[in-house]
């Protein structure tokens, strides 16, 4: 067996006809197998094959050892579930279940995850299909003292739209089931048959706040699949901007913590300062989320040598201010209680839920794409991985600070020896009938995009995995057992993307 | 405490005059486009051609760019050698009428940009309720950035609610999404008459990237009556500050 396993890089295209086919046992124990020997499940997703049968496609990474892995079944209306052997493909089969009406049997909770139409179009009465988010069962706990407390899709603050169920006794939560898929805007189904004009902007809107990590998959996956290489000089402005948007969003979900515990002196800093990083981006391609910037070939915008000059002025001054605004966090003692010991979860947790970016790295977890799977200037330029053991609010508070250090000098260094030359290369047809695997590091964590090809090098099929989507569930289980009213840092601490998810 | 205090000296006062100096905006900033009247069949077609939303309509001799529609790509400067389509850093681009979001390139079209009436129903104060409905984040995070002290949103009298039934308005941000459908129309329903209806982004006004989706609606304008509409994609700071302003007492 071992024999069959295929190794991938990221962002190599390969013959779909290399992936090995096997019977769903195979599959099964292939699958229990390689998670047990280390392996993770970047994506698990179902396809259409050519002669219309469905068929499961299993992506696997092994990060130590930096390679990835793809196998596959057919099956027809259902299979049984792998959840309860590998409990971080449970959502991965619900969404399996909605895509294509395949039923995972024996899933221990097999509910929409965001409720849309499916992609079979034999399928015309799909259960779930009609399905609004808010109308379908929740888990719940009876008892007399239980009671439940409903939270959204609405919020209070200006924040996109999910709900929160929670099961409590008194202030202590037992149970918090989130249910998405308010933001479903059909972004997956939109992209077959392309890359065409709009494509570039639905990887730019996936998730607004990770625009430059979306879009960066894409391209990536499209030079894979077209073998294009891209100029240095693009590949290194481009992983500056991919810091620059970590160091926008850690800044402002510090800022977002102190407010949330009733520190304002660092929140209302690094709410400014978050602005800063934000102008910067602007400051290279006109807008503040780095709309525009990349495209496959390379970037749109280059910088000359006194914009590089003001960058690094401004660059350095903000993270002067960044660093002051920080440190005052983590001398206060009212920080520290709140922060300390919320939210925790244990690294075989997190390990079962394939959790993801900082949630990963604040449980232990040494994990992060731009170094087990580099790609671009990444091969050339290494960022250390950041973590720190304690795996609740504090942890993923200060994994944060660590990478924005890290990040801050990634880009000096970038920026002091940019390579010269050009920065669009052309782009070729992309290979018929292929596959490839794009990882890219985004500032929540790791975001799979698989593209496969059709016969004419369309894209047939288009898988997107926001990190969102691991990690939505650990903060369920952080929850456990914390109080209702850690809730807001809690969520914070994870910074999750409900549009990313719900795609 | 000490340190506290300190750090508040060296992080010093920050909040931003507003109107803004025009060099508050970066030179590569898209802000509102202008058209040119002469133009061959030629440029206008490559206009047409590369433009992802259809914001680009008419004839070469009378075109029209739909700033509701547009995602400030960038792509029809980029592509017209004949300056057809120039992009300016002019960050005050929101309207009250769907239709003046539509610019021409005929010079003599009076543009009206907002409607003065809704000033006198709420004075200096307004007290806004956001609600997303497939907003892609970026519309949202910018709104949420003028609570900062950069632009301290609150010195003007404007003020985002927590619960409906507190607010003169809705700001909403997204295509309006079917699934997030109900929860926009009871959150509108919720909030006391006379009320406001603010579009903020291209998602919201038309649909922006997400025009003629199944799993979506183009935007809020056939579900409810719009009151401004704050184009781009996102909108600038600036661009949304501005918008809001025009609805009370300066
Ligand atoms: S800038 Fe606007 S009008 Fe021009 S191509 Fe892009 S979306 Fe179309």
């Amino acid at each position: 067996m071992p024999g069959r396993i295929l190794k991938m890089h990221n962002c190599q295209a390969r013959l779909l006809a290399d992936i090995p086919e096997m019977s769903f046992t195979e599959f099964r124990d292939m699958s229990i197998n390689q998670i047990q020997k280390g392996a993770r499940v970047v994506s698990f997703f179902g396809c259409l094959d050519e002669n219309k049968s469905i068929r499961l496609m299993m992506i696997l990474a092994y990060d130590k050892q930096g390679y990835l892995t793809a196998f596959s079944t057919i099956v027809k209306d259902a299979y049984d579930s792998l959840t309860l052997q590998i409990p971080q493909v449970n959502r991965f089969e619900r969404e399996i279940f909605e895509q294509w009406g395949v039923c995972p049997k024996g899933h221990p909770w097999l509910k929409p995850i965001r409720p849309q139409q499916t992609l079979n179009n034999n399928l015309d009465n799909f259960p779930g299909k009609e399905n609004i988010p808010l109308v379908s069962d929740f888990f719940k706990i009876k008892g007399e003292e239980i009671h439940e407390v409903a939270v959204g899709p609405v919020h209070a603050g200006i924040i996109e739209p999910g709900h929160f169920r929670f099961q409590c006794h008194g202030e202590e939560v037992f149970h918090l089931e989130i249910s998405l898929g308010y933001q479903h805007r059909g972004i997956e189904k939109a992209l077959i048959n392309g890359p065409d004009k709009r494509t570039i902007h639905y990887m730019e809107t996936a998730a607004g706040d990770t625009t430059i990590g979306h879009a960066l998959a894409y391209c990536q996956a499209i030079e894979g699949l077209a073998d294009c290489a891209v100029p240095l000089r693009a590949s290194a402005l481009r992983a500056v901007m991919l810091e620059l948007e970590r160091l926008a969003n850690h800044t402002g979900d510090l800022g977002a913590l102190a407010n949330d515990v009733g520190y304002l002196p660092t929140a209302a800093y690094c709410g400014r300062l978050r602005g800063d990083f934000l102008n910067l981006t602007a400051f290279i391609c006109g807008n503040r989320f780095g709309r525009n910037m990349l495209r496959p070939g390379g970037v749109r915008f280059d910088l000359t040598d006194s914009m590089i000059n003001e960058a690094k002025q401004r660059l350095i001054k903000t993270f002067e201010d960044v660093s002051n605004a920080v440190s005052l966090l983590w001398d206060s003692s009212l920080v520290a209680d709140r922060f300390d010991d919320t939210g925790s979860l244990s690294q075989k947790t997190a390990l079962d839920l394939g959790l993801v970016g900082i949630s990963a790295r604040a449980c232990g977890i040494e994990q992060d794409i731009r170094f087990d799977f580099p790609t671009g200037i990444f091969k050339f330029s290494q960022i250390p991985i950041s973590t720190h053991s304690s795996g609740d609010v504090f942890a993923r508070a200060f994994v944060r600070w660590l990478e924005i250090q890290r990040s801050v000098k990634f880009i000096l260094d970038q920026l002091n020896k940019l390579p010269e030359g050009e920065i669009m290369a052309a782009v070729p047809l992309l290979k018929p009938k292929n596959i490839a695997v794009s990882l890219v590091e985004g500032w929540r964590g790791e975001i799979c995009h698989v593209v496969i090809t059709d016969i004419n090098g369309n894209i047939r099929q288009y898988k997107i995995v926001d990190p969102s989507f691991h990690n939505w569930l650990g903060l369920a289980i952080a929850l456990r057992g914390e109080e209702i009213s850690d809730f807001p840092i809690c969520n914070k601490s994870f910074s999750l993307s409900y549009c990313g998810h719900d795609l | 405490m000490i340190k506290t205090l300190y750090a508040r000296l060296k992080q010093g006062y920050r909040t931003m005059p507003f109107p803004v100096k025009a060099d508050a905006l970066p030179n590569r900033f898209l802000g509102r486009p202008y058209l040119s009247a002469n133009l061959s069949p030629a440029d206008f077609q490559q206009c047409k051609q590369v433009c992802p939303t259809k914001a680009i309509a008419g004839s070469e001799a009378n075109f029209s760019l739909d700033l509701g529609k547009c995602l400030f790509c960038g792509e029809c400067q980029k592509i017209s050698q004949n300056k057809a389509i120039v992009f300016s850093k002019e960050y005050r681009l929101a309207r009250s009428e769907r239709k003046s979001l539509v610019l021409s390139n005929q010079p003599d079209m009076a543009e009206q940009r907002i409607k003065k009436k809704i000033n006198n129903i709420f004075g200096r104060s307004l007290k806004l309720r956001q609600v997303s409905a497939g907003g892609c984040n970026a519309c949202e995070l910018d709104i949420n950035v003028l609570n900062t002290p950069g632009f301290d949103l609150a010195r003007f009298g404007i003020q985002f609610v927590a619960s409906p039934r507190h607010a003169d308005g809705i700001v909403l941000t997204g295509p309006v999404t079917k699934n997030m459908q109900l929860a926009l129309e009871k959150t509108y329903k919720a909030i006391p008459s006379p009320k406001l209806v603010i579009a903020v982004g291209a998602c919201a006004i038309s649909g922006g990237a997400y025009i003629d989706h199944p799993e979506a609606n183009n935007g809020i304008d056939a579900l409810i009556p719009v009151d401004l509409y704050i184009p781009g994609c996102p909108p600038h700071p600036l661009t949304i500050l501005d918008g809001l302003l025009s609805l009370i007492k300066c």
